[in-house]
């Protein structure tokens, strides 16, 4: 184990510990883990359900429920592609294939390094710039594909 | 206790009194009005959640859920409105449009809760977009299937697995459209600490969950000239296998299933009860050794296998208590290929060996690696008694108007002691008849041990055994047993010896039987399962001339090397989540 997933273990070990025994207590120590982990790994929710005694289909099935927990690694970076109507009749398709390629990941995958992650999003309510694209907080609009490489060496070395 | 406060109400214009508590869908029922229900199951928590048992109560703005509603003085019922109706009909049409509703070629045409009521309400157009999933079905277990795109997300089995059982192997995930019932991760229910005991079978209402089946091999088996296909058939089959055929539940159809059995082409039709016996030597010696030698104590039982999965799954550190006596099955299937195989002059290659069980959990144990000796294993195939009952139809006989026959010999005798397997407490009483008769060497004047039986979760009792109390237990469904254990691993409890039967109610209520829901029908099986006891001219396992025999010509003595060779065996500690 490295050093860094012995600290993260260690931590979550005191957020089960301090919830241990208590009502309610596998929502608050899922949204520790997700701060600690950035997500919730499979050992992670296995490790919850034993320190809080709790079965790991209601581990999973809480986990699974709500919107805030990710059940897969989530890059630095976030990547939406817009594919509400106007930004799809305008090529988003083609734009979501043009960061897959660079990335050499699929939409919902997160590259390896842990950098991006990709999803496509409906409608953001941007339809003047379609097709759209965003990166965390940062909108990019009237995007043609080329200029994909240029927008995403902005993150690369950040 | 306080009397019951009784209740006054109508109910579609008819005056009603039930008990305080009671829900409206209790009191119309024993108005004799019936209300549909999917999610709610008369064994299990309520939960009131697929809302199809609505009713309109005066004074209410919205339709109330029956099921989970209780009833109040002086209050006005109708569960037969259009409003009703047509509350009930959309429910219906909007579970149908997400159901994979390929009824013709489903295991449960014809008995399916679901079909039922879209029949019972004339579904005939679906106005829904279909909203049918398309995830492949989990084939992961020896015992049971899981198809979701029929689910109907009653969560029935998740109560079942996790408030009878104990287990809650199978959850809720996901929301809206998107949620689904099934294991962690959409692991396989191998792959997850399920015990396949079969009870989330039994009360799923679709074709949603069912066995893995075994007709097809044992079809193959009875076609092949060159194989002796010799069947065994359990206790509690007896006692459950006409309902399958419209009879009164609680008849005993041992004959008429034996008659089946041989005209479905079986070489030999034996009983497992005459395989009870034999468990009932062995272990009884066991806990007579134990006892003179230090223990480990109690004795735990080991003929059911949904429980032990589930000691291995959640109390490894009591695997050195359990019984290393295989079960009947195990023991039968064993001897088979042996002591049989060799009286009859037959290579045990050659011979089929298949078990009909109550029970999903026979499936996987009889496919654990260790049940078998240079690839010849002790049971080749185990048929459920719902699959038994299928054959039957298949091979177009009908069951009622069959004749009585007699099982073939040696191995289709067997005592009272035997047949009581069956039911919850059964292991213990026939064993008390044993060993107390072992150890003071005098007859037994009143064999029943009365203590022992009926459906309390746990029952206890406390025996003379010559100079010795025993302090005996008796535990079914596995959350009662997990808290018995729990109270025993803190020191809380002590005793010497403990039955556990992972379904609640013994085998008679396993997860391969007819799907019923009443405890009524649970003591009927019983019942008919006492008759046969009293029935026999021998009730003593160890009365047995059969059992006697194969010690003599081929075992020896209990607990001989060969009998620990063939019929005793070895657990694992398994993972507990
Ligand atoms: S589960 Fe019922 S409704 Fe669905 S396909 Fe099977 S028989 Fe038909
Ligand atoms: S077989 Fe038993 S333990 Fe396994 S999921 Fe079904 S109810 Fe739960
Ligand atoms: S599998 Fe069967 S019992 Fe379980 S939720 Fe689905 S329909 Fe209900
Ligand atoms: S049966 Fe009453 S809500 Fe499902």
């Amino acid at each position: 184990m490295s050093e860094r997933d012995e600290i993260r273990r260690k931590e979550l070990d005191e957020v089960i510990e301090h919830y241990r025994g208590q009502e309610g207590g596998l929502i608050p120590v899922l949204q520790k883990a997700q701060e600690i982990y950035g997500y919730l790994p499979e050992v992670v929710q296995e490790r919850i359900a034993r320190g809080l005694n709790v079965p790991l289909s209601d581990v999973y099935g809480v986990a699974t429920f709500y919107s805030l927990f990710s059940l897969k690694p989530v890059g630095d970076y976030k990547i939406g592609i817009c594919m509400g109507t106007a930004c799809y009749v305008k090529g988003a398709a083609d734009i979501v294939d043009r960061v897959g390629s660079e990335l050499g990941i699929k939409v919902n995958e997160t590259t390896a390094d842990g950098r991006f992650t990709l999803e496509v999003t409906r409608c953001i309510g941007a339809c003047g710039l379609a097709p759209v694209l965003t990166v965390n907080k940062d909108v990019y609009g009237r995007l043609i594909p080329d200029e994909i490489p240029g927008i995403l060496s902005k993150y690369k070395d950040m | 206790m306080n009397p019951l406060k009784m209740i006054k109400l109508t109910i579609n214009d008819r005056s009603v009194e039930v008990a305080e508590g009671t829900t409206i869908l209790e009191a119309a029922a024993q108005a004799g009005i019936n209300i549909p229900t999917l999610c709610h199951h008369p064994e299990l928590r309520k939960e009131g959640s697929c809302r199809v048992c609505v009713v309109e109560v005066e004074g209410a703005r919205s339709l109330v859920a029956s099921c989970v509603h209780p009833v109040m003085e002086g209050m006005v019922v109708r569960t037969n409105t259009d409003r009703v109706r047509w509350t009930r009909k959309n429910i219906i049409e909007l579970l149908v449009a997400a159901h994979d509703r390929d009824c013709l070629t489903c295991d449960r045409n014809n008995n399916c809760e679901l079909q039922r009521l879209a029949q019972d309400y004339g579904v005939r157009e679906v106005r829904f977009p279909a909203a049918v999933r398309h995830d492949p079905p989990d084939c992961s277990s020896e015992s049971i299937i899981r198809d979701t795109n029929k689910c109907i997300l009653c969560g029935r089995c998740i109560r079942v697995c996790k408030d009878i059982q104990g287990v809650s192997a199978l959850g809720l995930a996901f929301r809206g459209s998107r949620t689904k019932v099934g294991p962690a991760f959409n692991r396989g229910l191998a792959n997850v600490a399920c015990t396949n005991c079969g009870q989330c079978v039994a009360v799923c209402p679709v074709g949603a969950l069912k066995e893995r089946s075994a007709i097809d091999d044992v079809w193959k088996a009875l076609n092949d000239k060159a194989k002796h296909v010799v069947v065994q058939v359990a206790p509690a089959v007896r006692a459950a296998l006409g309902e399958e055929f419209g009879m009164r539940e609680g008849s005993l159809v041992t004959g008429k299933m034996v008659a089946a059995l041989r005209r479905l082409g079986f070489d030999r039709v034996f009983d497992t009860q005459f395989a009870a016996d034999v468990t009932i030597m062995e272990e009884g010696h066991e806990l007579l050794h134990r006892l003179e030698n230090g223990g480990p104590l109690p004795l735990i039982t080991s003929c059911s296998p949904g429980w032990i999965k589930y000691c291995e799954h959640f109390y490894p550190q009591l695997l050195a208590n359990v019984s290393s006596c295989k079960s009947p099955q195990q023991i039968f299937g064993a001897l088979v290929k042996t002591y049989y195989a060799e009286n009859q002059g037959l290579d045990p290659k050659s011979i089929f060996s298949v078990s009909v069980m109550p029970c999903t959990a026979k499936k996987f144990e009889a496919a654990r690696p260790e049940m078998a000796r240079d690839g010849v294993r002790d049971v080749d195939a185990v048929l459920t008694t719902r699959e038994l009952a299928r054959m039957i139809r298949e091979a177009g006989l009908d069951l009622p108007s069959l004749p009585e026959e007699e099982f073939d010999l040696p191995m289709g005798m067997s005592t009272g002691a035997g047949a009581i397997f069956g039911v919850t407490g059964g292991v213990m009483e026939a064993a008390l008849r044993t060993v107390v008769e072992t150890v003071t060497g005098k007859e037994l004047r009143h064999i029943e041990f009365e203590a022992v039986r009926g459906f309390n979760g746990v029952k206890e009792a406390t025996v003379a055994v010559g100079d010795r109390i025993l302090r005996a237990a008796v535990v079914h469904g596995l959350a009662n047993a997990g808290e018995l254990l729990g109270r025993f691993c803190r020191g809380e409890v002590s005793y010497d010896f403990i039955e556990i039967m992972a379904c609640p109610g013994g085998c008679i209520a396993g997860g391969g039987q007819p799907r019923s829901c009443s405890k009524e029908t649970l003591q009927m099986r019983a019942n008919a399962l006492y008759r046969e006891d009293l029935g026999k001219k021998v009730r003593k396992s160890h009365e047995n001339p059969a059992v006697q025999e194969v010690y003599q010509k081929f075992l020896g003595k209990p607990l001989s090397e060969k009998s620990h060779h063939l019929l005793h065996t070895s657990y694992e500690k398994r993972s507990d989540l």
